[in-house]
């Protein structure tokens, strides 16, 4: 227990740090093997051709050295020996809060998670370290024959589509963390969107992880069908522990002829969660894939949120926002891949560190020679609040056709004396004063959020300015 | 401690010095309730520099000297505790803060200060809508964000507009009227009036010209030149600095002239 009272000290306004007991029905000893692969699939009743690729990735990931950028330090210092690599916590996903375990119906109404729903959700399924345990979508939804399951179910109840589109935007062997995640993907989302069907209430998916030292793998494959749309929110947390966790998610999206897929994350993990995750779309003709990415919490973030630009017209545009304190380093940023002419895409990322936090902006844009008259924007703003903090860009741009039209602005600035002066003039204190300033740099990503998301940002961009100031 | 008798500001042999300069070099200044006093100087002679100090600005090093409000002293206040007092800033260069909308920033400043009540409900937005009707300043900025892109004379009206609402009882107005057009003068001027005529408040008004005194008459004028206020006076004072100039009244002073 003293070890999770100083991580919570260390920490200092995590408000999401709590832990419940574990009662896990099934949970594998630590380590990794070949067996805890096949095992993990026997468990699940998968179909052979799901062990198949699961094994594969598995030796992919024991072969493939770990990332040389990023940063390798705190790479190497993950121990994958000790982490639990499935616990189940319930026998069943249930579709009514009444059939979720107590402890975990608790922790997610603490989460606001069902008040949520109630309000202004048009789906929302909950993963509870290995597996969804609550799982729900609007009967009118499931009427027009919109899919929103978690991924162990979408497997069992739709699997000719899972085959075909598993893995097919992000295989295994893209990274060690896709191959990891392959190996032992459990929970995430499963959702088809039909052709012309627009959802117009955003779905949700939470995941929490509680127990120490835990893994958690869940794997989302969305695809939007031709002309449709969709909003899928994601939030997750853990509780403060002083050792770390690994959180390596990978997210497929598909953006058939015309649709338009919006995907929001506000990540808030605790601070000894590491969060490695791969997430990428494929926008076809006249698509849109949208990627509104928040990195508040974790220990070592890295994710570069991807869109392949394949059919003519497609358009992409991935905002972001990565907040750094004390013993955190977000590496992030996007990746757009302009295979199509007249495609577009707009790259917005705000960065900010304090208290010797670190923040990296890592992008990735390419126009391939043949996709005539592309557009390609982006903007990097870093706000630096304190002298040990840190801010490095990254940007790489690979420009194969000369009729692009590609801007790059980029800049790096600290908070004026004179600003803060200005509004403790009208009565705000410093933390205040500080906080108003770091939200006022976050609202271009903010205001996109929905609203509950939105207020909740500031609150907690708040909170964390007051912390600074003794 | 707060009684009729107090001015609403006094400032008592104030030396204030910035990274190792010397700026202000001794000012004396007392603002009885219900005054207007007017500072003019040259350039650089320290009168933003007594504005910041009399606000609390941190970076000010403050050598010697005491400053009190309605009898009580500001000296180990910070800016936000004489913001809640009721002193008020109107910046000679407003900041602007990228993201922090107008509307939300003048609800929350006038929760700060004048306490959460006054911020609620439809009594503080009918105060708002009236206020910035006055000021001629549109709806459409209540979603802009603060002093960003504004105008010169955009920013000076956004200060008179939180002046209003915050209701202080000291306002200092450091150069309000430099790049304000000659109906935003009156304007100003009538806020001005309008806040410190006939109560128990005070303003001090920073300027280089006449044109502002005109229509708020001033009960007193003070000359500042190198970190001292070397000449004070009737509104006239600033007529006659106007028609002559510093090095003239620099003589008169060295003469021993006395311009009460
Ligand atoms: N940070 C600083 N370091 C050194 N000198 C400073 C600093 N800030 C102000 N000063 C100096 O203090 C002096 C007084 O400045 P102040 O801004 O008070 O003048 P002012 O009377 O308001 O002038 P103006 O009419 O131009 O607005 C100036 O000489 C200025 O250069
Ligand atoms: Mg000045």
């Amino acid at each position: 227990m003293s070890g999770d009272s100083e991580a919570r000290e260390a920490v200092g306004d995590y408000k999401a740090g709590w832990h419940d007991p574990e009662n896990a029905t099934i949970r594998f000893d630590f380590g990794l093997s070949e067996k805890v692969v096949r095992d993990i699939s026997e468990l699940k009743q998968e179909p052979e051709w799901m062990t198949e690729i699961r094994v594969k990735a598995y030796r992919h990931f024991v072969e493939r050295p770990m990332p040389t950028w990023g940063n390798t330090e705190e790479l190497m210092e993950i121990d994958f020996d000790k982490v639990c690599y499935f616990l189940r916590s319930s026998d069943q996903a249930g579709s009514s809060w009444d059939d979720v375990p107590d402890d975990i119906r608790n922790t997610f109404d603490r989460l606001g998670i069902p008040e949520a729903e109630q309000k202004w959700l048009s789906g929302v399924t909950a993963q509870y370290e290995s597996e969804t345990v609550y799982h729900s979508i609007r009967e009118d939804l499931e009427k027009q024959g919109v899919i929103f399951l978690d991924m162990d179910s979408g497997l069992k109840e739709h699997e000719d589509i899972v085959k075909k589109y598993f893995g097919s935007v992000i295989p295994y062997s893209d990274n060690k963390f896709s191959a990891l995640n392959t190996a032992v993907w459990s929970g995430g989302s499963f959702i088809y969107v039909p052709k012309g069907v627009h959802v117009e209430m955003p779905v949700q998916a939470y995941f929490r992880i509680n127990a120490k030292n835990m893994g958690q793998f869940e794997r989302t494959l969305i695809i939007a069908d031709e002309g449709s749309s969709i909003h899928y929110v994601e939030g997750c947390t853990a509780p403060t522990y002083s050792t770390d966790s690994l959180h390596s998610a990978v997210v497929e999206l598909l953006a058939l002829p015309g649709a338009h897929i919006r995907y929001t994350t506000v990540q808030n993990w605790s601070n000894n969660v590491y969060n490695l995750v791969t997430k990428r779309g494929v926008a076809h003709e006249n698509a849109k894939i949208e990627w509104v990415d928040g990195n508040i919490g974790s220990k070592l973030t890295m994710k570069y949120p991807a869109v392949i630009l394949k059919g003519e017209g497609a358009h992409a545009e991935v905002i972001s926002v990565a907040y750094a304190g004390n013993g955190q380093h977000q590496d992030a940023g996007a990746k757009v891949h302009h295979m199509a002419s007249n495609t577009t895409s707009n790259i917005l990322s705000k960065s900010i560190s304090k208290d010797g936090g670190r923040g990296s902006y890592r992008g990735m844009a390419k126009i391939m020679p043949k996709a005539e008259n592309c557009r390609l924007n982006i903007v990097c703003d870093a706000l630096i609040l304190d002298e040990e903090s840190r801010q490095d860009t990254y940007p790489t741009m690979e420009v194969g056709n000369p009729t692009a039209h590609c801007e790059h602005e980029a800049s790096v600035s600290k908070v004026g004396d004179e600003q803060l002066f200005y509004l403790m003039s009208r009565g705000h204190t410093e933390a205040e004063a500080l906080g108003m300033i770091v939200n006022g740099f976050f609202e271009p990503f903010t205001r996109e959020l929905p609203m509950e998301y939105a207020v909740e940002l500031n609150k907690l961009m708040s909170l964390e300015m007051e912390g600074s100031i003794g | 401690m707060a009684s009729d008798d107090n001015p609403i500001l006094e400032v008592r042999g104030l030396k204030v010095g910035i990274e190792g300069a010397s700026i202000l070099k001794g000012i004396d200044l007392i603002i009885p309730k219900g005054e207007i006093h007017a500072i003019m100087g040259r350039n650089g002679s320290g009168k933003t520099t007594t504005a910041n100090v009399i606000m609390g600005h941190p970076a000010y090093e403050i050598e010697e000297g005491e400053m009190f409000l309605d009898g009580e002293s500001l000296d180990d206040m910070e800016p936000w505790e004489r913001s809640r007092e009721g002193v008020f800033l109107s910046f000679q260069y407003p900041q602007s803060i990228p993201g922090l909308q107008v509307g939300n920033f003048l609800r929350k400043s006038v929760s700060s200060v004048r306490g959460e009540e006054a911020a609620r409900g439809s009594e503080f937005r009918e105060k708002l809508t009236s206020a910035m009707e006055e000021l001629d300043i549109p709806k459409s900025f209540l979603s802009r964000y603060v002093n960003d892109g504004f105008s010169g004379g955009e920013k000076k009206r956004f200060e008179i507009l939180q002046l209003m609402l915050l209701q202080p009882r000291l306002a200092v107005l450091d150069e309000t009227d430099s790049g304000l057009d000659i109906d935003g003068i009156r304007t100003v001027s009538k806020g001005i009036n309008s806040v410190v005529r006939g109560t128990e408040n005070g303003a001090l008004i920073i300027t280089h010209y006449s044109r502002i005194l005109e229509h708020v008459n001033p009960d007193r004028v003070h000359i500042m030149i190198g970190g001292k206020i070397v000449a004070s006076g009737g509104p006239s004072l600033a007529n006659l600095l106007e028609d002559n100039g510093y090095d003239w009244l620099e003589e008169q002073v060295e003469k021993g002239v006395d311009f009460e």
